[in-house]
């Protein structure tokens, strides 16, 4: 019952702190299903980019978010499991046998939107971190949904690692156009040309 | 609202609504084709209405609420100076401190008429503290570039800003009560300069006067816009404590200085790479854009009435 006004509230106290600005750049805000990719560099990527989306597209859009961060406390849990219903994943792989994927796979077979932080952990510095491969993955297995790279800007300044104040900088986010896994294209290859895509988005916000 | 303030929102508001009817004529003629001088101009004059009806209300409200409005003003003017200027990791404390301290602390001053304090507090207080918050970090790239930023940015958006409201702490004799006029005075014509620079470059513009800097700027808007608003303003002398031919002098100067305010925060923006500070406002670009000509001209006319006046 409260989860929607939890979800409003928290969505727009970061819009109003960082003025968030929504740039479709290479496509547009429709509701087809999609794997949204991100640069990562604090908590608050996933929640801006959910913020930006109009609130259609955000019923149909969950974050892909580490279990080890998100379940240690029971404010956490609440948060992203019934607030923002995101797909959590086990980044540390205890049990070898499993498909780290599968829960993503899961959802996008449920017909939900993803959005994933293809670097695996937070990048404290300027730029991208290497891919890992888990878009590669997901393209292969699940190719009907659209790829597309989004650039967030600034917020690595607004919530610096470590930090718990935030700045009221402002923040914009820009949708690229949509990326396809070619039939013989190479996991290296489609990393690269991935990371390529979203990083020439970072020029692009002014 | 006294006569002379109702008078002189009715006179904004029969302006406005001729810019409107200009707008709507001039869209009416190029029969629907998309013409973007037409648009925006559209665009800016319906955000004028905006403005113009912010500070209506904060007018109607009181002192109080002219304060809160230009601490608000300062607020989005740091961030988008703040935003385009990239800082670094250790800068966070000094940021922290320029929205968080002395941002709040300049306007309180001005609520508890400490003049004394509100006059050195940034220049002097918050250009030490600072360089020493930003050195905690153990940074020392760009050290002096990076303290001079976030300085630079508060010396702008919040010193500079705030003398307008600063306007209504000046006891001027046999004008009391009326000082909300003053701020009316020097937000008009500042603001009237632009727009007849804006009009008379779009119209008579041939020769840039700053290519590289500012390059809308031409010096038939500069001459024409600088010349009609400082006619503005002496035609203004009655909600004034200026004679006519003062009024006149007065306006000339918080527009030149104008003026060279929005060159200076053009230069800025160009070696930043952008045309725009931000996108708040409608067919004007950000804050910063629409204030920058007030940012120069506020501490001057603040000055030049506390010693004449006061």
């Amino acid at each position: 019952m409260l989860e929607p006004v939890v979800a409003t509230l928290i969505t727009s106290a970061a819009r109003i702190l960082t003025g968030a600005r929504s740039l479709w750049l290479g496509c547009a805000p429709e509701p087809v299903q999609r794997i949204y990719f991100a640069n990562h560099s604090s908590h608050g990527d996933f929640v801006l980019l959910w913020a930006s989306l109009p609130p259609t597209l955000r019923t149909i859009t969950r974050p892909v978010a580490g279990s080890d961060y998100w379940l240690k406390s029971p404010l956490r849990r609440y948060i992203i499991n019934q607030v923002f219903n995101g797909v959590l994943v086990d980044r540390e792989r205890k049990e070898p046998a499993d498909n780290p994927l599968q829960p993503m796979l899961d959802a996008l077979e449920n017909g939900d939107s993803l959005i994933i932080f293809p670097e695996g952990t937070r990048n404290p510095d300027e730029g991208l971190l290497p891919f890992k491969s888990g878009l590669y993955h997901l393209a292969r297995q699940y190719p009907q949904a659209q790829l597309i790279p989004v650039w967030i800007a600034n917020l690595n300044r607004v919530m610096p690692k470590g930090r718990v104040l935030p700045l009221p900088l402002l923040c914009t986010i820009s949708f690229g156009a949509a990326l396809t896994l070619d039939e013989d294209e190479s996991k290296t290859h489609f990393l690269e040309r991935s990371r390529e895509a979203l990083l020439s988005l970072a020029g692009e916000h002014a | 609202m006294d006569r002379q303030t109702l008078m002189l929102f009715g006179a904004i508001g029969a302006f406005l609504l001729l810019a409107s009817a200009i707008g709507f004529v001039l869209k009416r003629r190029s029969h629907g084709s998309p013409n973007p001088v037409i648009d925006n101009l559209n665009a800016r004059i319906n955000a004028w209405w905006v403005m113009v009806l912010v500070i209506g209300i904060a007018f109607l409200l009181g002192t109080t609420a002219v304060i809160v409005l230009f601490y608000t003003v300062s607020f989005y003017a740091l961030r988008e100076f703040m935003t385009l200027t990239p800082t670094r990791r250790s800068d966070y404390p000094a940021l922290v401190a320029a929205f968080y301290l002395a941002l709040p602390l300049q306007y309180l001053l001005i609520y508890y008429d400490w003049y004394g304090l509100f006059s050195i507090f940034i220049p002097v207080y918050v250009f030490l503290l600072l360089p020493i918050l930003a050195s905690l970090g153990g940074d020392s790239t760009h050290f002096l570039e990076r303290a001079s930023k976030v300085q630079w940015g508060l010396m702008i958006a919040v010193f500079c800003v705030s003398h307008v409201p600063a306007l209504l702490t000046l006891d001027i004799a046999g004008y009391e009560g009326r000082n909300l006029l003053l701020i009316a005075y020097l937000v008009i014509v500042v603001q009237m300069s632009d727009v007849l620079q804006y009009v008379c470059g779009k119209l008579f513009g041939k020769r840039k006067i700053a290519p590289n800097l500012s390059p809308s700027k031409t010096v038939e808007g500069f001459v024409g816009g600088i010349l009609l608003a400082s006619l503005i303003g002496c035609a203004l002398w009655w909600i004034t404590p200026f004679t006519a031919w003062q009024s006149l002098l007065i306006a000339l100067l918080i527009n030149l200085l104008g003026f060279a305010g929005g060159i200076v925060m053009s230069a800025i923006k160009r070696d930043r790479g952008v045309k725009d500070w931000g996108h708040m406002i409608e067919g004007h670009g950000g804050m910063l854009d629409r204030l920058d000509s007030v940012c120069f001209a506020a501490p001057i006319f603040f000055h030049l009435v506390r010693y004449g006046w006061t």
